[in-house]
């Protein structure tokens, strides 16, 4: 054994066929090592396809807590032989590569280890049915893994009781699929690796989720009665997991269900109905990806100009067209804030993780309400479905919906006169009257035709302006009740700025830690909304130079701060990724050097930050 | 007409109906349609059948998508809510708007170019699903606001204007309706009040999907002598399937029509519909007969109006989504939001 042992600081790949089972054992794989309380991301990069294709789930283990992807992976489990070749590449030298050697094979690395388990071999001498023979590989590599690297036993063997409570018989099996790798390892393999895990204790506040489950969580605890969805990846799980919680959370005592969920028949419908329940004063929602929004565009020009409350989340993927269905992007900024033909802009909300989703979930609806306009709420594949260690989520009961200028029964019969797109408070929000409000007072027509502001059809082009000017107006109400930027201002005296949103947060932190220790000083501004708070612009004026980094080619997010406020466009350099993956730190880190290392005047604005983070 | 406002004036003598409301209770804005449009006279019918059905006008919802047809919600009932939504897609607004409030009543307006093309998967969504709403297709065969293009339920046999041939056949929307399994289905003719009056009223009272193909002559662009929408046309080639008289729970049966068989069907709310067979053969709750008379009819030239099918025990959309007997909206955040302590239980869901 070698004395060169780390703990709790390596990279884990599974490569496998998709439609094979891997999945769970996978995430078996990274729910143990959550519970042993090691800080963990996951990220499963799968493809557009039921069963047949490749598929990969890593786990960037990091106790201190460099939690971005990596470019190379410390122990690689191949167990899909179309992949071998660029998995072993993948492989960091002085790493690990185990493969099913019930075939064996050669290979063209000296700079790695090589470990071969018979596990197609294992797996049927154990069983005689295809299925499991199957499916139990998964479990068999997982055992083996486990003993190589030092997860836990008893982690493991509590979450497959978990897993299969009450089901004593696929309980007993997995343990002996997972006995079955450990022994093989055991008696033939020089065990553990160099690069081991632990225990320690990190997670005890924190929970393992998706931010699709989070935001699902969020649409509930917000009060969204009405969900109204097409399938469409990588949003999908969103408005399952709204069911499954619904289902049993909003039981009434009849037990009919306080909430409808329904599956449209296309996206155009889906958001449709959406408007419609907001319209008639429930709180509902959409849940889409990009080719939803695309389709959905009319009808969100429909809700801003006659202004409906809407909440819709969109779980960006890699677009243009149908794209990278299965991949991650931040591609639809500009299409979100200005969907729809005409003079529309759109509230954007933009979570960076899934205890955001569930924040911007339940809030999107008071913004809605009190807005009477739509809200977008930004995430992406890397947050929807993949799972995140994040901070428990909290809940204060003093929290109450607020539902803006919505008028009740009683307040209509104390109004004098009531139209419902009069500015009454100066602030651009006019009231709001539900149909049935009351008997004699209230009703309008809602329309998106040009409308006077009780609602009436005009084709007078001073009205038509006048609203569209209240609008506007209303927006810029909004600016300052959105969330606002997370700022870190860690080298004051540095005049380089960057500016990122959603997913990227955690490889721009990693990245920030090494560009610390390289004497390079950046302060850092997180947009989580757009219109953008007056602190977006602050920043980017305070600062000489400012990266913005995002993951699409057009740089969308440094186009809408051009487009919408007045700055100086030479400072803002983008950093851009679209390749559809999460991104790693060293990405940032060497854009960013190279930039400034080929720039005197960027070089010259840096100044060291003032302590090492 | 566009620019008169209607006097807010009730004649102290005006009849009132059992809600102590007048006829004028029921009225809209004046229409902006052209003098003499079906439309128009579906407006009355519907005004007529709210007032004797003696509905709380606020609490109807009455939706539309784009079109000449879609502008008449606001030519009735001032005191419901209206939504003018976008062009084919009033079903998936008053879906959701259903959803939300399952104890309204609601119209949904649409015209043929609306429904039979470009709404025409809402619509068939909208029946499958069963929804609670009240679908009325104010149906002229042509395209009003952009001045004379065929639609999809004019006939192929039907010229335009001008005399060119319409190269394509047409949609049936009541017959689809009934392939599709809504569960009242009627035809009728904006120029017969005296059918279509009692159509709406048991429509507005069917607990589920209800479909009324009214005809409904274009003055303007297909009211000329070789269109099959027209309204010379449509009184010479009408095959009625039989008169209907819609009688709340409370009623005796109503027997003002001349002699013939009476059918009673009692629908699931507990109201009746009367209904005057006038073919031996007829039964409106069977609907491979209805289709196949339907078809033939057609064959032969006619147009079969009045009640068409119907299913008296059909169950809605909130039947089938197990949704809560209050209505969704009228849920305060203790009904809904399922607090901090529950949220400690779904947080150790995820650990």
């Amino acid at each position: 054994m070698s004395s060169n042992i780390t703990y709790n600081e390596l990279v884990i790949k599974f490569a496998n066929v998709n439609g094979s089972g891997s999945a769970s054992a996978n995430t078996f794989c990274a729910k143990s090592l959550y519970r042993m309380g090691i800080p963990i991301s996951a990220k499963n990069i799968f493809p557009s396809n039921i069963q047949g294709l490749p598929t990969w789930y890593e786990i960037t283990i990091s106790e201190s807590e460099k939690l971005a992807r990596k470019e190379k992976v410390d122990v690689m489990v191949a167990m899909n032989a179309q992949t071998y070749a660029s998995d072993i590449d993948e492989v960091a030298s002085g790493g690990t590569f185990i493969y099913d050697n019930s075939i064996q094979r050669k290979f063209d690395r000296d700079d790695i280890r090589v470990i071969g388990i018979p596990i197609a071999k294992l797996c049927a001498a154990e069983y005689t049915d295809q299925r499991q023979r199957q499916l139990f590989k998964n479990i068999v590599y997982l055992g083996g893994l486990s003993l190589l690297i030092g997860i836990d036993i008893d982690v493991i063997e509590k979450l497959l009781s978990e897993q299969f409570k009450g089901k004593q018989n696929l309980f007993d099996a997995n343990l002996k699929a997972l006995t079955i790798g450990r022994k093989y390892v055991a008696d033939n393999i020089e065990y553990p690796l160099d690069k081991q895990v632990r225990k320690c204790n990190r997670n005890a506040n924190k929970i393992m989720i998706n931010g699709n489950e989070a935001a699902a969580l969020g649409a509930l605890y917000g009060g969204a009665t009405v969900a109204s969805w097409y399938p469409i990846t990588p949003s999908t799980s969103l408005v399952e997991a709204f069911e499954k919680h619904a289902n049993k959370l909003r039981k009434d005592k009849d037990g009919n269900i306080n909430a409808a969920v329904i599956q449209a028949e296309d996206e155009l419908s889906s958001v449709g109905m959406a408007i419609g329940a907001n319209w008639n004063g429930s709180r509902a929602f959409t849940s889409t990806s990009g080719p939803g929004v695309s389709l959905m565009g009319e009808f969100l020009g429909l809700a801003y100009f006659a202004e409906i409350p809407l909440v819709l989340f969109n779980i960006q993927r890699g677009g243009p067209s149908t794209g990278m269905p299965t991949r991650t992007q931040q591609s639809d900024i500009l299409t979100c804030a200005y969907a729809s033909h005409g003079d529309t802009k759109h509230i954007l909300l933009l979570p960076s993780d899934p205890n955001e989703c569930f924040e911007f979930g339940y809030k999107a609806f008071d913004y809605a309400e009190k807005f009477q306009t739509p809200i977008m709420v930004l995430s992406d594949l890397d947050i929807g479905m993949n799972d995140w260690v994040v901070d428990q989520f909290k809940w204060d009961d003093n929290y109450s919906h607020d539902r803006g200028k919505l008028v009740t029964s009683e307040d209509i019969e104390k109004l004098k006169s009531f139209a419902r797109y009069r500015d009454v408070d100066g602030d651009g929000i006019p009231y709001r009257t539900i149909p049935a409000t009351h008997p004699d007072y209230g009703s309008y027509f809602t329309r998106g035709t040009s409308h006077t502001d009780t609602g009436g059809y005009t084709e007078n082009g001073m009205i038509h302006a006048e609203m569209l000017d209240r609008i506007t107006k209303k927006f810029d109400t909004a600016k300052e009740y959105l969330p606002h930027p997370i700022i870190n201002l860690n080298s004051p005296k540095s005049k380089i700025g960057i500016i990122n949103f959603g997913s990227t947060n955690v490889a721009l932190n990693d990245a920030m830690q090494d560009l610390t220790r390289n004497g390079i000083g950046i302060n850092h501004l997180r947009i989580r909304a757009f219109p953008f708070s007056k602190s977006v612009v602050d920043f980017i004026n305070d600062h000489e130079f400012v990266f913005v980094l995002e993951q699409n080619r057009d740089a969308q997010m440094k186009k809408l701060l051009i487009s919408e406020e007045d700055l100086d466009t030479n400072k803002l350099i983008s950093i851009l990724n679209y390749d559809g993956m999460p991104l790693t730190a060293n990405f940032i880190v060497n854009n960013i050097t190279e930039i400034i290392n080929n720039n005197k005047n960027i070089k010259a604005a840096n100044s060291p930050p003032i302590k090492i983070v | 007409m566009t620019y008169i406002k209607k006097p807010i004036f009730r004649h102290p003598s005006l009849p009132t109906n059992e809600i102590g409301l007048t006829y004028r209770d029921y009225e809209g804005v004046v229409s902006t349609l052209c003098a003499g449009c079906g439309h128009d006279s579906i407006t009355a019918s519907i005004i007529d059948a709210c007032y004797e059905l003696s509905l709380p006008a606020h609490k109807i919802a009455k939706l539309s998508g784009i079109g000449c047809s879609s502008k008449t919600p606001n030519y009735f009932l001032n005191n419901a809510h209206g939504f003018n939504s976008v062009h084919g897609r009033m079903p998936s607004v008053a879906t959701g708007a259903n959803l939300a409030n399952r104890d309204l009543v609601y119209i949904g307006v649409s015209g043929d170019g609306d429904t039979a093309s470009i709404g025409l998967g809402q619509y068939c969504h909208a029946i499958r699903r069963q929804l609670n709403l009240t679908y009325i297709c104010e149906n002229n065969g042509t395209y009003g606001l952009t001045k004379g293009q065929f639609s999809a339920t004019n006939d192929k046999e039907s010229k335009n204007k001008k005399g060119l041939d319409n190269p394509f056949g047409a949609i049936d929307l009541a017959i689809m309706a009934i392939e599709l399994g809504a569960g009242f289905v009627a035809r009728s003719f904006s120029g017969d009040k005296e059918q279509l009056v009692p159509l709406l009223k048991s429509a507005l009272q069917y607990n589920g999907f209800s479909f009324i193909d009214v005809i409904s002559p274009c003055v303007t662009f297909n009211n000329h002598g070789y269109s099959t929408k027209s309204y010379d046309y449509i009184r010479e080639h009408r095959s009625l399937f039989g008169e209907l008289d819609f009688i709340p729970e409370e009623e005796t049966i109503n027997t003002s029509y001349a002699e013939g068989e009476t059918v009673t069907i009692k629908l699931h709310n507990g109201n009746d519909i009367s209904f005057k067979k006038l073919g031996a053969d007829h039964d409106p709750t069977d609907p491979h007969k209805v289709l196949n008379t339907l078809r033939n009819n057609r064959s032969d030239g006619k147009v079969t109006t009045g009640l068409l099918y119907v299913d008296p025990d059909k169950s809605d959309l909130h039947d089938t989504l197990n949704t809560s007997s209050k209505p969704l909206n009228s849920l305060s955040m203790n009904d809904l939001c399922p607090g901090g302590e529950e949220l400690e239980e779904i947080n150790n869901q995820f650990r």
